[in-house]
C-alpha cells in the first residue's frame, strides 16, 4: 500500500452567502493522480487552493502525510514550499528570465547555494523540453512554453505533491500537447498530482481516481475506467457525454 | 554688450547656481525615494494606524504649495530655536515635497503588479516580505519609471522655487546679476535656456534607464 501524501476531511469554504465547498473528503496516495472535474463555479479551484490555504477553508482539516495544513500552528510557507502549483493563467514572474524563474524559489525560499540552484534548475528545464531557453523572459515565450516552465518551477522545489489548476485552458488547442505530455511523463515517474481539467483524454489515459464535483460536493469518485463506462451516478453520465463530445476524449 | 558677449561673461555665476540647482535636485530626489518608498508600501500594506499616518503625511504635503512649506522651514523653524541654511531648508522641504508625491507614484505602481504575481510567489513558500522583496519591488521600479522621470523633471523646476528662501540655486544667481546690469530680459533668456538644457540631458538619460531596464517581450 503506497502512503496517503494527502489527506482532506470535510472541507468547507464560504464565499458571502455562497457555499463554494460544502464538506469534501478524498485522499491522494503516493505516485498517483487524481483529477477533479465538474461544471465551472462548482468549487473545483477553490478546493485547490484551500489545500496550499491560498484560501483558507472555513472548515475541515487537510494533511500533507503527517502535517496537518489546517492547524494554525504550521508553518504555511514550508507546506508551500512542498506542494507545486501550476496556474491556468501560468503566473510567471514577468520581471525575471525562465532560468530565474524556476531557480528564485530555490534561492529565496529553500536558501540553496546559487551553483547547486542552477545545476537543479537547468535539470527541470531540460525535463519539460526547455533547455534551450532559460535565457528568454515569460512574455517572449508561447503560451505552452509558459506552461512548462511554471511545471519546471513547481519541480524544482522538489515537492511532494504538484496542484494543477486548469493548466491547459488558457492555451490555444495545439499547444495544449505539449503541456499534457508533460504531465503524463511526471505521471509516469510516479509524481503525485492533483489536476482540475477538462481533458478528458487526460483524464481517461493518465489519472488514477477521477472525481466528479458538482455545486460544492463529490457527486462520484471512481477509477477512469468506471467513471467513463459504467457511471452510477446519471449526472456523471450527463457530464462526462457532454463534456467528452466538447472536448473529445480519446477513445481508446 | 551682444548677447552672446553677455552670455560668457555671466556664465560662470549661472553655471555655480546650476550647480546647486543640480544638488538640491539630486538630494531631494533622494530624500523622496528613502520617504516615498516606505510610506507608499505603508498606504498598501500598512495596519490602520500605519495606513493613517501614511496617509496624512501625503494628505497634509500635496494639500499645502510648496512654497509655504519652504517659507515654514526657513522663516517659520527659527522661531521655535531651529536655524536651517537656505541650503538646507531647501533641500529638506523639497525632499519632503518630492516624497509625497513619489509615495502615490510608487503607491500606483505596487498596485499595478497584477494580484497573480503574489500569488504565485506565495504558492512556492514565499512569506510575504520575500514576496515583496523578490517580486513586487522590482515590478514596481519598472512601472514607476515614467511617471517617476516626470517627478524628476518638475523637481528640477520646482528647485528655482528655493529661490524665494535665497538658497544660492541659478534663478537666485540670475536675479543678483539682472539686478546689477539690469538686463532682466536676457539674463533670464539664458537663465531658461540652462534648465533647458538641463532637463533635456536628463529626459534622454531616463529614456536610457527606462530602456536598459524594460522587460523583453512586454
Amino acid at each position: 500500500m503506497p502512503n496517503v501524501i494527502l489527506r482532506a476531511e470535510n472541507v468547507y469554504k464560504k464565499y458571502g452567502k455562497l457555499e463554494v465547498l460544502k464538506g469534501i473528503s478524498f485522499q491522494v496516495k503516493q505516485g498517483e493522480t487524481t483529477v477533479i472535474i465538474g461544471p465551472s463555479g462548482t468549487g473545483k479551484s477553490t478546493l485547490l487552493t484551500c489545500i496550499n490555504q491560498l484560501t483558507p477553508p472555513d472548515k475541515g482539516h487537510i494533511w500533507l502525510e503527517d502535517t496537518e495544513i489546517t492547524n494554525p500552528n504550521t508553518d504555511i510557507n514550508i507546506i508551500r514550499s512542498s506542494i507545486g502549483m501550476v496556474f491556468q493563467h501560468f503566473n510567471l514572474f514577468t520581471h525575471l528570465s525562465v532560468l530565474d524563474n524556476v531557480r528564485i524559489g530555490l534561492l529565496v525560499v529553500k536558501k540553496t547555494p546559487m551553483k547547486e540552484a542552477t545545476e537543479i534548475s537547468m535539470g527541470k528545464l531540460n525535463e519539460v523540453g526547455l533547455g534551450d531557453k532559460i535565457d528568454a523572459y515569460p512574455a517572449e515565450l508561447s503560451g505552452g512554453q509558459q506552461q512548462r516552465v511554471s511545471i519546471a518551477r513547481a519541480l524544482a522545489m522538489n515537492p511532494k505533491l504538484i496542484l494543477f489548476d486548469e493548466p491547459t485552458s488558457a492555451l490555444d488547442p495545439e499547444l495544449i500537447g505539449e503541456v499534457l505530455n508533460v504531465m503524463t511523463k511526471l505521471a509516469e515517474i510516479g509524481m503525485t498530482m492533483v489536476v482540475v481539467s477538462h481533458e478528458m483524454g487526460f483524464a481517461r489515459a493518465v489519472a488514477n481516481d477521477i472525481i466528479f464535483m458538482e455545486k460544492g460536493v463529490i457527486v462520484e469518485e471512481g477509477k477512469p475506467d468506471k467513471m467513463f463506462n459504467d457511471s452510477e451516478n446519471p449526472r456523471t453520465r450527463e457530464f462526462l457525454h457532454k463534456i467528452t463530445e466538447l472536448y473529445g476524449g480519446k477513445t481508446e | 554688450m551682444s548677447f552672446l558677449m553677455l552670455a560668457l561673461d555671466i556664465m560662470p555665476k549661472l553655471l555655480e547656481g546650476a550647480i546647486v540647482t543640480i544638488e538640491l535636485t539630486i538630494i531631494a530626489i533622494m530624500i523622496g525615494i528613502f520617504i516615498g518608498i516606505p510610506v507608499a508600501m505603508g498606504r498598501v500594506y500598512g495596519n490602520k494606524p500605519v495606513y493613517a499616518i501614511c496617509t496624512f503625511f501625503v494628505e497634509i504635503i500635496r494639500g499645502t504649495p510648496l512654497l509655504t512649506q519652504l517659507f515654514i522651514l526657513y522663516f517659520g523653524l527659527p522661531s521655535i530655536g531651529i536655524m536651517l541654511s537656505p541650503f538646507m531648508a531647501a533641500m529638506i522641504g523639497l525632499g519632503i515635497n518630492s516624497a509625497a508625491y513619489q509615495a502615490e507614484y510608487f503607491r500606483g505602481a505596487i498596485q499595478s503588479v497584477k494580484k497573480e504575481q503574489l500569488i504565485a510567489a506565495y504558492s512556492i513558500g514565499m512569506n510575504q516580505m520575500q514576496a515583496i522583496r523578490h517580486i513586487i519591488l522590482p515590478q514596481m521600479f519598472r512601472l514607476v519609471i515614467p511617471s517617476w522621470s516626470n517627478e524628476l523633471i518638475y523637481l528640477l523646476k520646482y528647485s528655482s522655487m528655493a529661490y524665494m528662501i535665497q538658497a544660492p540655486e541659478i534663478m537666485s544667481q540670475g536675479r543678483l546679476i539682472a539686478s546689477r546690469n539690469f538686463r532682466t530680459f536676457e539674463v533670464f533668456i539664458i537663465v531658461a535656456l540652462i534648465y533647458l538644457v538641463l532637463v533635456s540631458i536628463l529626459s534622454k538619460i531616463l529614456d536610457m534607464v527606462e530602456n536598459k531596464f524594460r522587460i523583453p517581450g512586454l
